[in-house]
Order: C-alpha cells, then sequence, then structure tokens
C-alpha cells in the first residue's frame, strides 16, 4: 500500500494536504506585502504587519522584518514557522562566519546562505524572503531569495501575496538615483496600496533604512499612511 | 520501504522521516469508507489567554478537555509548570500539550543548572519553536509561554509547525477553521471570542485586580461561546517575587438546579395484585471489610 501512495501524494503538493491531520493543515502564513528598495549609501524595506491562521488574524502587529546582522535585514513572507525558523539559523551561520572572518559580512553571503536552504528544501520549505543590506565593498543590496530557491540582485524588489498588486506601481514610479527620502516615500505608498487591495496584508507599515551609519526603524500605523484619491 | 518524500536513488539524509503518518493518513481515508472510524486524538478545544501587567504575567485558561462532541475532562490543567518562574498554557491535543511541556520542563532545569542561572522565558520558547518545527506540525499543541526572568516579563506564543509570536496579550485555542460554514463547525475555538474581550479593555500596566478580572473575562468569554471550552476559569500570576496558581479561580458555568419536585407520592399508581414470593437461600460465608472512611 506505502508504495501506491507514493506514486498519487508524490506528484501534486496540493494532494498532501488531504493526507495529514486537520490541525496540521492550518499553517500560520504571513500572507504579507514585502518590499525593498537600494539607494546610493543604503537600502529602505518595508513590510505589513499581518500574520493569519486562516481567515483569522494572528499577529496585527508583525515584524517581518527580521536583523540578521548589524547591517543585513530579511523581509519573510511566506509559512510564518518556516521564515522563522530559516532566518534563525542563517542569523546563526552568519554570525559564526563574521567572527571567522573577524570583519562584518557581506550581503551577498547572507543572500547565499538563504538561497542554499531555501534551494535544499525547496519542496519542503514555503518560503519567499528579500535580503537586503548595506556592506563596504558593494553599499546598499537588494536580493530576493523567492520559493523555490532563486537569488537574484535587484534594484527593487517585491514579494508575498500582495506585491501582485503593486507591481505595475513599482514598475511606473521606481527611477534609479532616488534619494533616501524619495524611496522611504516610495516604498510607504507602495505598501499602501497593497495593503488596501490585499487582505492578507494589512495592519501597519514597518519601514527600515540601513546604511553605514546604523539602522532607523520607523512604523507607519493605519490612520497614517499616505491616502489616496478613492 | 522506499522513503515516499525521496526520490528512489537518494540515501535518507537524516531528520524525521513522516512515512507512516501519510500511511496512517490513508488508512484512516479507507477506515471511514468501511464505516469505522479511527481513534481520535483527544483536543482540548480550548481557550487559553496571556496578558502582560504591571508587575508580571497573567496566564488563564479554561478546564474542559473533550473527545469529540464529548466531554472527556470537567475540570483539567492546561496551565502547565515549565520552571519556577516560567509556566505555559497548552491547547489542542492533549497529551502533545502535556508530554511536550513536561520534555521542556526537564530541559529547562537540566539547562538552568548547566549555565548556573535561573531559566529565561526566551529559552522556553527557543526549545519549543525548534522541537515543533522538526516535528512539521504533526505534535498538535499551540502553546502560550510567559514568565519573569532575570531580562524581565515576557509572553510568547507558539503554534503547532513552530511559529511564534510575541505580544503584550495574547490568546489561543484548538485549530481554526478558515471556512465559515453554515453546519456546525467543531474545531471552532474559543480564542476569538477570548480575543474581543482583549482587544476592548486591555491597556498597558493595569493593576492586578483590573488584569485578574480581563483574563477571567476573556475565558469566560471563550466558555460561553465556545463549545470546545467550558467549566471552570484558572489562572496563574507570575511575577517576579512568585507565581500564584490560582485553580478554580471561578466557576462561571455552574450546573442547573431542578426547578420543582419531580417525586411522586406513595400511592400515585394503584396495586392492583400483590404476589409474595420467598427465596430459600442459605447463608454460607460472611466476610465484613471496613471502608476507610477517615
Amino acid at each position: 500500500m506505502a508504495a501506491s501512495v507514493a506514486v498519487a501524494g508524490a506528484q501534486h503538493l496540493s494532494s498532501v494536504s488531504d493526507l495529514v491531520p486537520d490541525w496540521a493543515r492550518q499553517e500560520v502564513s504571513t500572507g504579507t506585502t514585502i518590499m525593498a528598495v537600494e539607494f546610493d549609501g543604503g537600502v529602505v524595506i518595508g513590510a505589513d504587519s499581518r500574520t493569519t491562521t486562516g481567515a483569522y488574524i494572528a499577529n496585527r502587529v508583525t515584524d517581518k522584518l527580521t536583523p540578521i546582522h548589524d547591517r543585513i535585514f530579511c523581509c519573510r513572507s511566506g509559512s510564518a514557522a518556516d521564515t522563522q525558523a530559516i532566518a534563525d539559523a542563517v542569523t546563526y551561520q552568519l554570525g559564526f562566519h563574521s567572527i571567522e572572518l573577524d570583519e562584518p559580512p557581506l550581503v551577498r553571503t547572507a543572500a547565499n546562505l538563504f538561497k542554499e536552504m531555501c534551494y535544499r528544501y525547496r519542496e519542503e520549505l514555503m518560503a519567499g524572503i528579500i535580503v537586503a543590506g548595506w556592506d563596504k565593498r558593494r553599499g546598499g543590496q537588494v536580493y530576493t531569495v523567492p520559493m523555490g530557491g532563486m537569488l537574484v540582485r535587484q534594484p527593487v524588489s517585491v514579494g508575498g501575496s500582495g506585491s501582485s498588486y503593486v507591481y505595475g506601481f513599482v514598475d511606473s514610479n521606481y527611477r534609479s538615483g532616488m534619494s533616501k527620502e524619495e524611496c522611504l516615500r516610495f516604498v510607504a505608498e507602495a505598501l499602501t496600496l497593497a495593503m488596501e487591495r490585499d487582505g492578507s496584508s494589512g495592519g501597519v507599515a514597518r519601514l527600515a533604512v540601513i546604511t553605514e551609519e546604523g539602522l532607523e526603524r520607523r512604523v507607519i500605523l493605519g490612520n497614517e499612511l499616505p491616502k489616496s484619491t478613492i | 520501504m522506499m522513503n515516499i518524500d525521496q526520490r528512489p536513488c537518494e540515501s535518507q539524509r537524516g531528520g524525521f522521516s513522516f512515512e507512516n503518518s501519510r500511511r496512517n493518513a490513508m488508512l484512516e481515508e479507507n477506515l471511514s469508507k468501511l464505516g469505522y472510524s479511527a481513534p481520535k486524538a483527544r483536543k482540548t478545544g480550548t481557550t487559553i489567554a496571556g496578558i502582560m501587567y504591571k508587575d508580571g504575567v497573567i496566564l488563564g485558561a479554561d478546564t474542559r478537555a473533550t473527545d469529540d462532541m464529548v466531554v472527556a475532562d470537567k475540570n483539567c490543567m492546561k496551565i502547565h509548570y515549565i520552571a519556577p518562574n516560567i509556566y505555559c498554557c497548552g491547547a489542542g491535543v492533549a497529551a502533545d500539550a502535556e508530554i511536550t511541556t513536561q520534555m521542556m520542563a526537564s530541559n529547562v532545569e537540566l539547562h538552568s543548572l548547566s549555565t548556573g542561572r535561573p531559566p529565561m522565558v526566551v529559552t522556553v520558547t527557543r526549545q519549543l519553536k525548534q522541537l515543533l518545527f522538526r516535528y512539521q506540525g504533526h505534535i498538535g499543541s499551540s502553546l502560550i509561554v510567559g514568565g519573569v526572568d532575570a531580562t524581565g516579563t515576557h509572553l510568547y506564543s507558539i503554534y503547532p509547525h513552530g511559529s511564534t509570536d510575541k505580544l503584550p496579550y495574547l490568546t489561543m485555542g484548538a485549530a481554526l477553521h478558515s471556512v465559515f460554514s453554515l453546519s456546525l463547525s467543531t474545531d471552532r475555538s474559543g480564542a476569538a471570542a477570548a480575543m474581543s474581550v482583549f482587544e476592548d479593555r486591555y491597556k498597558p500596566n493595569m493593576e492586578l485586580k483590573e488584569a485578574k478580572t480581563l483574563v477571567r473575562d476573556a475565558i469566560a468569554a471563550g466558555i460561553f461561546c465556545d463549545l470546545g471550552s467550558g467549566s471552570n476559569v484558572d489562572l496563574c500570576v507570575i511575577t517576579k517575587a512568585g507565581v500564584e496558581y490560582l485553580r478554580g479561580y471561578d466557576q462561571p458555568a455552574q450546573k442547573g438546579r431542578k426547578q420543582g419536585e419531580y417525586k411522586y407520592k406513595p400511592g400515585t399508581t394503584a396495586v392492583l395484585t400483590k404476589t409474595v414470593t420467598p427465596l430459600s437461600l442459605d447463608l454460607v460465608e460472611e466476610a465484613v471489610h471496613l471502608m476507610d472512611t477517615k
């Protein structure tokens, strides 16, 4: 019987959910809209704050911008458990690597560690991650590691279920060479638009700026988000 | 048996093997076709909650354990000891929550002896989330861990798949159904009812009395509005000074008292005939055992 289960179950990821107990099926998902933009001297990252279990919001003030090292952050989307576990593992690996090197780690190294884990366990994991930070060699960088384990550097990257609603906005409004303040406004507006339209995104908008000098975190509450015309 | 998660030529790469859980699920499916059902793990249904107040944390829980739609235990303890300064409420599968917390209590004691320091809430949370993640949600326990340690007051929630949230007030229950069907949903839990009370009345740095009332009201909301929760409210107040475990703090759901007398007077039923047949029995042996009524 086990052999016949294998053929039926292994082909489609959807049928797996029929074969596990019901309480294992309701995973906590970060729904989400996440975003990161490079500028000259650093990066601006942003995320919404909603974590859902089905239709219930388990945490309405989640912090999806997770520090991996002093000047490197990751934005998490997908399964909350998977992304938290991956982030913890990479934080440990990167911290160890940095001590060995006796210098701050490269953003590309952190992104690579994420990629290794996300690609190796791609069948078991549900995680879409954006790694962003500043290092001395290449300045501000944004690397995206979507589900499946690809790794690519992009000047601007969006992710999560809410990203679908803002691709048009991002593509038409992004210009290279924006200042830090312009980037902050850009990210805040994009997050707002996504949070308005995506049911799995909402709450407050969390932003962070990472530069050589350090880290600056901001929270924009629901009623303070940029107003749109409708 | 071939491992169904991997291609044929790859060897098992360590970690937990979940072959049998899929086989079990298939067996259950086949059993239901024949009209039988596999024995169900007892779930605690449950409403559990925790808040941070001025001097520490207060954990609260109801006391009903259900076996499908039958109450298996009217007064079970859902607030478990982890360390002298850390307690944990457990929801979901009763056995999983119980064993997981007991194991954690042992681990934490050993760790504390090894480090020479009193245990920290974040340590417990980390170990729990890594354990639950390793078992990929098959250990069906949702937990709220709260305590006061050297770094301050902390409150965490941990879901069966291993994700955690750190918040000033939390509620949890058994697995929630995402589909709002019109038929009765046995898995709708009291967490939403309790959270509505918190969202309305929670304030940071509350006084003890107000905080206890708030947690009691939240659990009561779960008891009244959720079929899987009931009986009494247990509270556990943890501060730097110590722990106050209030078992049976409140009993909002009292058993109903009968309104009238339902006895019939002797003679209500008329006796038409009466026949007496004595049974001839011989006394063979007599033994008297006194019952210990001390």
